[in-house]
């Protein structure tokens, strides 16, 4: 096993080990969105028209809220030192994290949110488009948001700190990821939606691990 | 093999505060230096800087005549780091734990025999499949060391290695060092009571020194 994979496998195993992360982050997509009809209320036309955003910024939320641990657990226990020691470039461990985080959150939020779709009415025919929006949308978050959590990784309490540098990164993943499942409603194609996704995730993959080894190296001193 | 180690009038500064300045070590094959000084004389600042997480303010730091900041990555992977935590996930048992450092280190495959070796040496073979959770300060410390035994670097950076050791921990961490040292091997520790180590040198950190 390459030193590459065998982080991913370690970080996915201690998310679920430890009935951790995993577990939180889907309870808390699940809870947040249901939360909807119950002030909303059960009109079926307006679940529907929210559902999209609903189920996107539940998912962003979720995802932020498991991030503050993303290397500040590493950084605590002195393992950051020691990945620092580690033939594997920072940049590479810091790419490593970012998959281990999407397998073990953003992973499991897109298996579960056409369930949240059926529960808020969504329509047959935008399944599709969340699926594929969730797809090429939560890696972006995993990469973007570590970079906050790598920056944030030596203040105690920095999860607030992390939202606030965060969610704004957000944006424009939460319109796009939306605006697909829209278009797809109204029978104008997803495509275009998914290809800006898409682009954003093509721009963070090489970006992102390259910031946040930045980030960490700072953190060392 | 590491020839040499130079650090040359060196000196740290943390925020706004001098923690040492115009320090002066060398060290070559076969050296053990240690250092000592009072609470906050800046001993682990010295070990962090000669890993290479710290950059000194001023001086410089030189292996093999190399300046260590112009390439950072070849100095931290020929050393080795036990500083006050101990890099243990709880969630994982001690084999789990030797085994992911070991493969993360070394470009070479490393068996499950030596790791079982490294964990017998530090006597912590009866404990290997259980989550480090349960094990005991001095327990977690002796699985931080078995790190230098599994997997062979030239440079041990030491931070108050004996801390929660008993006395079979502490004896066992100076043979390792005696071995690593008739190795050709580099020792640099930090420590506060006695790590019966001979032949070494020391170095002073100290409030007393920077007033002189």
């Amino acid at each position: 096993m390459t030193p590459f994979v065998q982080i991913i496998t370690r970080d996915v195993r201690l998310a679920f080990r430890q009935g951790g992360a995993t577990m939180l982050v889907v309870v808390f997509f699940v809870l947040t969105v249901t939360l909807f009809p119950l002030g909303v209320g059960p009109e079926s036309a307006i679940l529907q028209r929210i559902a999209p955003g609903v189920i996107w910024v539940a998912a962003l939320l979720a995802a932020m809220l498991s991030l503050d641990r993303l290397f500040q657990v590493d950084f605590e226990d002195g393992s950051l030192d020691q990945l620092a020691l580690a033939p594997l470039p920072l940049e590479l461990v810091a790419a490593a994290k970012c998959i281990a985080h999407w397998l073990s959150t953003g992973l499991p939020l897109l298996v579960i949110s056409p369930l949240l779709g059926v529960l808020l009415n969504l329509n047959g025919e935008a399944y599709g488009a969340l699926l594929m929006a969730m797809a090429i949308g939560t890696p972006s978050l995993s990469l973007v948001g570590a970079i906050g959590a790598a920056l944030t990784v030596g203040i105690r309490r920095g999860g607030v700190l992390l939202s606030l540098l965060v969610l704004p990164l957000y944006i424009p993943i939460l319109i796009f990821g939306v605006g697909a499942i829209d278009a797809a409603l109204v029978g104008l194609g997803e495509s275009a939606h998914l290809f800006v996704l898409a682009a954003i995730l093509a721009a963070a993959l090489p970006l992102a691990p390259w910031a946040i080894a930045g980030a960490l190296r700072l953190n060392l001193e | 093999m590491i020839l040499s180690l130079i650090g040359n009038n060196l000196t740290c500064t943390r925020g706004d505060t001098t923690v040492f300045s115009a320090l002066d070590f060398s060290v070559v094959p076969g050296d053990a230096l240690i250092v000592r000084g009072p609470n906050g004389s800046g001993k682990s600042s010295l070990l962090r800087l000669t890993a290479g997480f710290l950059t000194p303010t001023e001086g410089e730091l030189r292996r093999d005549g190399v300046l260590v900041a112009e390439e950072p990555e070849r100095h931290l992977t020929r050393l080795h780091y036990v500083g006050h935590l101990d890099a243990l996930k709880p969630a994982f048992t001690a084999t789990e734990n030797l085994t992911f450092w070991s493969h993360s280190f070394s470009s070479k495959a490393i068996s499950a025999d030596s790791i079982a070796q490294a964990l017998d040496r530090m006597g912590l073979s009866a404990l290997s499949d259980l989550p480090t959770h349960y094990l005991s300060a001095g327990q977690r410390r002796r699985l931080a060391l078995a790190r230098l035994v599994a997997i062979s670097r030239p440079l041990w950076l030491l931070d108050e290695p004996t801390a929660s050791l008993d006395d079979a921990g502490s004896e066992t961490l100076v043979e390792l060092i005696a071995e690593h040292r008739s190795g050709g091997g580099m020792v640099m520790a930090a420590v506060h009571g006695g790590l019966a180590v001979p032949d070494v040198t020391t170095v002073q950190l100290g409030r007393q020194d920077s007033g002189t």
